[in-house]
């Protein structure tokens, strides 16, 4: 099995605070691993510096084999950043999200973030638009008729995947909260990826919605053959679905194994209990 | 079916449109075709010049609710993006016979040809043919007005579309009032004729038809405008419901999601901008045929806020309300307020209060604010009008 997603030394300095410190991990093709760790352990920033959103201070991510982010203490960031691999990395690569989801990367926001005054239907056809081919005046005079049909027909078939088609010309910010979610899902899904991020896809809901979801996220792996990369405060989802698990805490990652094995491991019960001072 | 029902969609949008631009030629034709007509159906009539002053403006309007309302981007360029169109339009379009009369200061012009004449040469500058070489050199500069207003905005977009909101509405701004300055420049007269007004061009009456002895015999100076807008906005409105437009609207909601999406934000909003200033140009070129004239001091910054309030009033993100806001605006303020400008004196030698000349302007503030406040999101909002008729019929079929 190869990675499809491979992390190294990645570093995220924040003027004092090391949000992220010289994390390491790996995703394999067709797994579903999930990175958790307590409040503010670093996680979604991790997930925006593999997304593009933050340029890392050092280090380097890798997708499909292939390096798409780059950076280095002298680089573009100039932080003071002097760790153990500051000298490691030359080259600046710092491509914008865009260009990351086009590669086949796509994510969900742990605050919901759909288009607010669309529908249903329209959020995830916009998210269709950076798949389209056609030019800015060949849309514009509809010469695109044949792929624009082709794309309504994809999205009309992802609602229907993801379970949504009842509700698609109903306004985004109308549907409850767990069909939001969803609809953020399905509005990633509609970027064509090859591995999807979820942050928080269970945050806010009920147990039943969570068993629902985690049934979900398990169904559109094995149907569209994702790998999936999750972060998520619910245990019970976590031990459920995952195939991996990284745990993060104070930016550091103190630990990775499969659900049984990090269930065991008395890192991760102190960084999440807390040490007794006495200990 | 889908085929199908867009097929028709578009055939009674054109039928409409026909219909619409039909009743304006035979609007104006009226005078010549009736013997007596009321006052205002008179080619001097307030309601000729609102008509095609609205058409200009409503160009204008939708094209900066292009970028303020479709794509989030508060631009007060507009006025700038204007001149330079008017500019270009003047430049290329005055004949050179009548050059040397419009440049009389630095004598002569540095630009020594024109479209029209350029076609003249081919299809002759009198008669049809001269009708046809004016028609297709004043097409042609419009054309180039639009192209040079996009490629400025290119230059400009790509420093200022960097900043957000209220820095981009500052630098924009502040773009139009240096394009105002500079084309006032001495130094750029034999091209820009400095701060005198260039004229001589062909202007909305020249579509006028003449028969013997210059006796018009079919008016289309109010149609000419209508088209041109109308051509425009259709373009505008088919780019907001494209792939592209969807685009624009989730940067308009939100950047971040949008950039998460795959969609790239910096060419995306150079699009739209450029877009923007090329319709912008265009009416432009337009309102210097309006008014006869191209000249730097009338493309004020009020000129913009004139359009931002109408876009506002209209209803952000709604192209209909742009259009109905503009007729109203421009009906309003040029028009129907008119009778509060004069002094009325009773029978019995009192004078009215109040009706003075300035007056109307007092009301029309007024009244622009008692809108603002009862329609807080416009007109329209962000609905366009066949949403309204759409949702009617709903109501209607669920109450049955």
């Amino acid at each position: 099995m190869s990675n499809i997603l491979k992390v190294e030394n990645a570093t995220m300095q924040f003027g004092g605070v090391v949000a992220v410190d010289n994390l390491n991990l790996e995703v394999n093709e067709g797994e579903i691993v999930a990175l958790i760790g307590p409040n503010g352990a670093g996680k979604t920033t991790a997930f925006n510096v593999v997304t593009g959103v933050y340029q890392p201070t050092n280090g380097c991510v890798w997708f499909q084999e292939k390096k798409i982010i780059e950076n280095h203490p002298q680089g573009r960031m100039n932080q003071q950043y002097k760790g153990q691999h500051a000298g490691e990395y030359t080259q600046i690569l710092a491509p914008t999200p865009d260009t990351i989801t086009t590669l086949g990367m796509a994510r969900t926001f742990q605050n919901i973030r759909l288009w607010k005054s669309q529908s249903v239907f329209e959020n995830v056809l916009i998210a269709k638009h950076c798949r389209a081919h056609s030019n800015f005046l060949s849309a514009a005079f509809r010469m695109n008729r044949k792929e624009e049909a082709q794309q309504r027909e994809h999205v009309a078939q992802l609602l229907e995947t993801v379970g949504l088609s009842d509700v698609k010309d109903e306004l985004a910010t109308s549907l409850p909260y767990g069909k939001q979610r969803r609809l953020e899902i399905a509005r990633a899904l509609a970027t064509e990826p090859k591995l999807l991020l979820l942050d928080e896809p269970a945050a806010g809901m009920n147990p039943q919605e969570t068993n629902e979801l985690t049934a979900f996220i398990s169904e559109i792996r094995s149907k569209l053959g994702l790998t999936v990369f999750l972060i998520e405060h619910h245990m019970d989802l976590v031990m459920d679905i995952s195939d991996r698990i990284y745990v993060l805490d104070f930016g550091k990652l103190i630990a990775e194994g499969t659900p049984a094995e990090i269930q065991n491991n008395q890192r991760v019960i102190d960084a999440y209990l807390g040490v007794a001072e006495d200990a | 079916m889908v085929q199908q029902k867009t097929k028709k969609g578009a055939v009674t949008a054109f039928a409409a449109a026909a219909v619409f631009l039909g009743f304006i030629i035979l609007l104006e034709n009226l005078s010549l075709l009736l013997p007596s007509v009321p006052n205002v159906l008179l080619p001097t009539s307030q309601l000729f010049s609102v008509l095609k002053k609205a058409a200009v403006y409503s160009l204008a309007a939708v094209s900066m609710n292009l970028l303020n309302g479709f794509t989030g981007l508060f631009s007060l360029g507009q006025a700038g993006f204007m001149l330079l169109g008017a500019y270009t339009y003047a430049i290329l379009s005055v004949p050179v016979a009548d050059r040397e009369a419009v440049y009389y200061l630095y004598g002569g012009s540095a630009v020594n040809f024109s479209f029209q004449d350029m076609f003249g040469a081919l299809f002759g500058s009198e008669g049809a043919g001269g009708a046809l070489s004016m028609t297709l050199g004043v097409l042609v500069a419009l054309i180039l007005a639009g192209c040079v207003a996009a490629v400025f905005a290119y230059l400009i977009g790509l420093p200022v579309l960097r900043l957000k909101s209220d820095y981009l509405a500052i630098a924009t701004l502040g773009f139009a009032e240096i394009i105002k300055a500079v084309f006032q420049w001495q130094a750029l007269g034999p091209v820009t004729n400095g701060a005198n007004m260039i004229k001589s061009f062909p202007t909305f009456s020249s579509f006028n038809v003449t028969g013997e002895g210059g006796k018009v015999v079919l008016r289309l100076s109010t149609f000419f405008p209508f088209l041109i807008s109308m051509i425009c906005i259709t373009m505008i409105c088919l780019l907001i419901n494209s792939t592209y437009g969807r685009a624009f609207k989730a940067i308009r909601e939100d950047e971040t999601a949008a950039e998460a999406m795959g969609i790239n934000l910096a060419k995306h909003k150079m699009l739209s901008f450029c877009t923007s200033a090329f319709f912008a140009g265009i009416s432009g070129a337009l309102f210097a045929m309006f008014v006869t004239n191209a000249q730097a001091r009338v493309f004020t910054t009020t000129m913009t806020y004139e359009i931002l309030l109408i876009v506002v009033i209209g209803g952000i993100g709604s192209i209909s309300g742009s259009i109905i806001a503009t007729f109203l605006y421009v009906a309003c303020s040029e028009w129907w307020l008119r009778f509060l400008d004069n002094e009325v004196v009773l029978s019995s030698g009192m004078k009215l209060p109040f009706l003075r000349s300035g007056f109307r302007m007092v009301v029309f503030s007024v009244v622009v604010m008692i809108v603002v406040l009862f329609f807080r999101k416009g007109i329209m909002g962000d609905r366009e009008l066949p949403d309204l008729f759409k949702k009617r019929a709903g109501k209607e079929a669920a109450g049955k």
